[in-house]
């Protein structure tokens, strides 16, 4: 079954950027939210494989999802990835202490994003 | 990547960038008339922090150096302001005034694809940024350190929020925190209400979502930083049980120490407080200070306001509208009893029937008053529509939007939402022309779109008016004599070919566009509209733009209606819609262009025969003299012939369900009381139908 994918991100550019790093690297489902808010609606819908989700958002920001999803059982045990722009190493840190799996900083290189994929769904 | 796809990507990124730095010119724009500058505007900051960051991470991917450096230092500067690091002045507005300029600059040289040595020079305006930068202040006492937020909270804190959450303390404002759990099916919507709520008392700090123990509900955390008291919130909010509301500090501004709240107390089983309405406006204007002594401690759940499904609004609608009518046979049963003597028995009888009547009008108007709610949030969402249909086709548009505040009524609100987003799709994808259009043309790049309400009486004018370019008249007539809906030889008005833009099938595209086309035409709306005793019209000048004039009464629920007959059949006609009656010598008549008139106050009034328009047939000649009903909807009129008058008298309209829809002229049916069913005329229908002249379009 193809893996789903969930990418929160509020730029519409970086997720496209983002999905087409990811369906280069292979055939996934990808799931696009625009907030935490779409993020919150299609995940208990859906069933997803793997979470890339961006910290600055408005209104429900990364931090505060990953705290939810990883303290909900549903979630708990989905991988996450946050990707952050340079210079946010305290939000990043912080996101790592509430769960996240990893990180990637934006520009980010395709390469690496692939990687992460391979590693968490293969 | 080849040639192709890095071209779209780079529309792509010039798009977003556009759209970020519109959102920035806005931001500095509201700046800059913001009194105390950032310390009055911390959300403007922050977004204009926002922007910068999205753009400098946009930027940074498509390997645009000099905007990924430009708004990097300029994201210093304003995470440095947002921070409190930095202090704002006029040097630092002119600096951000300038490193927008310049990222604009950018940004369409990139469009253009200029070469390198082209590109606008970032050094000068780097080197201004660069002065700014003062080092961090010191943070002397941490307000957080005192333990009283749950770390649960501060944890999912964006340094941003954290540097927020500081500066609402520090300024001796109350901490709320409201839990507040949501049906999964319509939490968003639900959440973004509380949220608007919310804010409108202080600064929502956070919003943090958590697993409900149901495993349909998802529940938040809102963090609020405000100066009003809990009960004042609370109050707001309402009675809901899945909202409580607790305070989590209070303090006096100044005091560093942090009263630390019980978070979950067993107050919220003893949750609803008795709050007479005098108490809580009291408490209104109480400071914060007050609270950390009295109000801080309990976890109250105070309500002042209900939300209701608006089905139950309908029930008690439809049982104030079956009292309407048994008032009115009461009257009708009083004036018979005039006729018949008893005349202290009568006089009796009629004033208790006018007191009655006094108080059902009361009773009637405050109802209708709970179905009522401003047009906000419908324009709220034409707003997005408009920026993502424009996006989408590479279009700007500026949306000026008016009469948010005008009222309608919930349902209507709602029936209206698909018609609107139609008619602006419309107007973006086909009114308003591309950027490099209307440069050619010599106008502003910038396509201007207003959305505006007014109130006109018993009506709600809703208009969309761009100023693209216009509909083609002479396509329309062409596409409408290739569509067989008219003969070359017609001699048509701007108006009916106009009109003809409302009739099924009928489109002007070539192609369904992806946007505004999938099937439904103008026709749809226009039935949309017209099931909603509405009206629509279409002005339209080429080059100059469209405008488009929905007409809409306030309420469907109870109308007052003028009862007609004409042979031996009753109707009911709006009263909001008719104008005046009058009595009409049959040679008074003329015909002019095989249209009845008649001459009214040196105009020339239209006329349709009722009984000829339902095809019902005479027992009789034509009579001597006729009834006319004059009624007018938006800038039009026409005389609507019948042959008696019955009275004015206030109707519940029903629908006529699905199967009837499409009966032409009627937008419902009425019960006058007296277990008589009449029909209500569709004035709107019926207007334009007779308008357009020869009924040959009425397919």
């Amino acid at each position: 079954m193809t893996r789903k994918i969930l990418i929160a991100e509020d730029s519409p550019t970086m997720r496209s950027l983002i999905a087409s790093a990811i369906t280069a690297e292979g055939d996934y489902d990808i799931i696009e939210a625009a907030n935490g808010f779409e993020a919150l609606r299609v995940l208990p819908r859906e069933s997803i494989d793997l979470i890339i989700t961006d910290i600055n958002m408005p209104d429900i920001n990364g931090l505060e999802l990953i705290s939810f999803l990883k303290k909900d059982e549903r979630f708990r045990l989905t991988p996450l990835v946050i990707i952050t722009t340079e210079g946010s190493e305290r939000d990043r840190e912080r996101g790592l202490a509430l769960g996240a799996d990893a990180y990637l900083v934006k520009p980010f290189n395709p390469d690496d994003l692939q990687q992460l994929v391979r590693r968490f769904l293969q | 990547m080849s040639t192709g796809s890095t071209n779209k990507a780079i529309k792509e990124f010039i798009a977003e960038a556009e759209e970020i730095l519109e959102k920035l010119n806005l931001d500095l724009c509201s700046l800059s008339f913001a009194e105390d500058g950032v310390d009055g505007a911390p959300d403007t900051i922050n977004s204009l922090f926002r922007g910068a960051h999205s753009l400098k991470g946009l930027s940074g991917m498509f390997g645009f150096d000099d905007i990924s450096e430009l708004s990097h230092q300029l994201e210093n500067l304003l995470d440095n302001l947002r921070l409190g690091r930095t202090d704002f002045s006029s040097a630092v507005s002119e600096v951000l005034f300038q490193s927008f300029d310049m990222l604009v600059l950018l940004v369409s040289s990139k469009g253009e694809g200029k070469e390198t040595a082209d590109q606008p020079d970032i050094a000068p305006v780097l080197a201004k940024l660069g002065n700014l930068f003062d080092g961090p202040a010191v943070e002397s006492d941490d307000p957080l350190a005192s333990g009283s937020i749950p770390s649960e909270l501060l944890n999912v804190l964006t340094e941003y929020e954290e540097h927020r959450l500081r500066d609402n303390l520090k300024r001796g404002r109350t901490l709320l925190l409201v839990r507040a759990s949501f049906s999964l099916d319509t939490f968003d919507q639900e959440l973004a209400a509380l949220t608007d709520l919310l804010k409108q008392y202080g600064e929502l700090i956070s919003t943090l979502p958590t697993s409900g123990d149901i495993s349909e509900r998802i529940g938040f955390q809102l963090m609020l930083g405000t100066e009003a008291a809990l009960e004042t919130v609370a109050a707001d909010i309402g009675n809901d049980e899945y909202i409580e509301i607790v305070s989590i500090s209070g303090k006096q501004a100044g005091s560093t120490k942090v009263e630390p709240e019980p978070v979950a107390t067993a107050a919220s089983e003893s949750a609803v407080e008795e709050a007479p309405s005098s108490a809580v406006s009291e408490v209104k204007g109480k400071s914060s200070s007050d609270l950390s002594e009295d109000g801080g401690a309990s976890l109250r759940s105070i309500s002042r306001t209900v939300r209701v499904d608006i089905d139950k609004l309908d029930h008690l609608m439809n049982i104030v509208g079956d009292l309407v009518l048994a008032k009115s046979s009461i009257v009708q049963l009083s004036s018979q009893f005039k006729g018949a003597g008893e005349a202290s028995l009568v006089s009796e009888l009629h004033k208790a029937s006018r007191g009655l009547e006094r108080r059902l009008d009361e009773l009637q108007g405050a109802v209708m008053d709970v179905r009522m709610v401003p047009v906000a949030q419908l324009f709220e969402k034409m707003t997005r529509i408009v920026r993502r249909v424009a996006n989408e086709l590479g279009k700007q548009i500026q949306l000026e939007i008016s009469g948010s505040d005008t009222e309608l009524d919930k349902l209507i609100v709602e029936d209206l939402t698909d018609p609107l987003v139609h008619i602006i799709r419309n107007a973006v994808d086909h009114g308003v022309e591309t950027p490099q259009e209307r440069e050619r043309l010599g106008k502003p790049v910038r396509a201007k779109l207003e959305l505006s309400a007014t109130q006109k009486g018993n009506h709600v004018v809703i208009e969309v008016a761009d100023d693209g370019s216009g509909i083609d008249l002479g396509r329309v007539k062409a596409k409408g004599i290739e569509k067989g809906l008219i003969r070359e030889s017609d001699e048509l008005s701007r108006e009916d070919l106009l009109d003809l833009l409302f009739v099924p099938g009928f489109s002007t595209k070539d192609e369904v566009s992806e946007l505004s086309g999938r099937g439904v035409g103008m026709d749809v709306v226009k039935n949309n509209i017209s099931a909603l005793s509405g009206m629509i019209e279409l002005n339209s000048e080429a080059g100059r733009g469209t405008t488009v004039v929905i007409t809409l009464p306030i309420t469907l629920a109870i109308i007052k209606a003028l009862v007609v007959t004409t042979g031996d059949r009753t109707y009911a006609i709006p009263i909001n819609a008719v104008l005046e009656t009058l009595m009409v010598e049959a040679a008074e008549i003329k015909t002019i262009e095989r249209r009845e008139v008649i001459e009214l106050r040196q105009s020339t009034l239209p006329l349709l025969h009722l009984a000829e328009f339902f095809g019902l047939e005479r027992k009789v000649g034509r009579p001597d003299r006729y009834f006319v009903a004059v009624v007018g909807l938006a800038e039009r009129r026409m005389g609507i012939v019948v042959d008696g008058l019955v009275g004015q008298q206030d109707v519940v309209i029903k629908s006529l369900g699905a199967s009837l829809a499409f009966v032409k002229g009627v937008a419902g049916a009425a019960d006058l009381g007296n277990q008589q069913t009449v029909l209500v005329l569709d004035v709107g229908g019926l207007m334009s139908d007779a308008l357009r002249g020869e009924g040959r379009l009425s397919v």
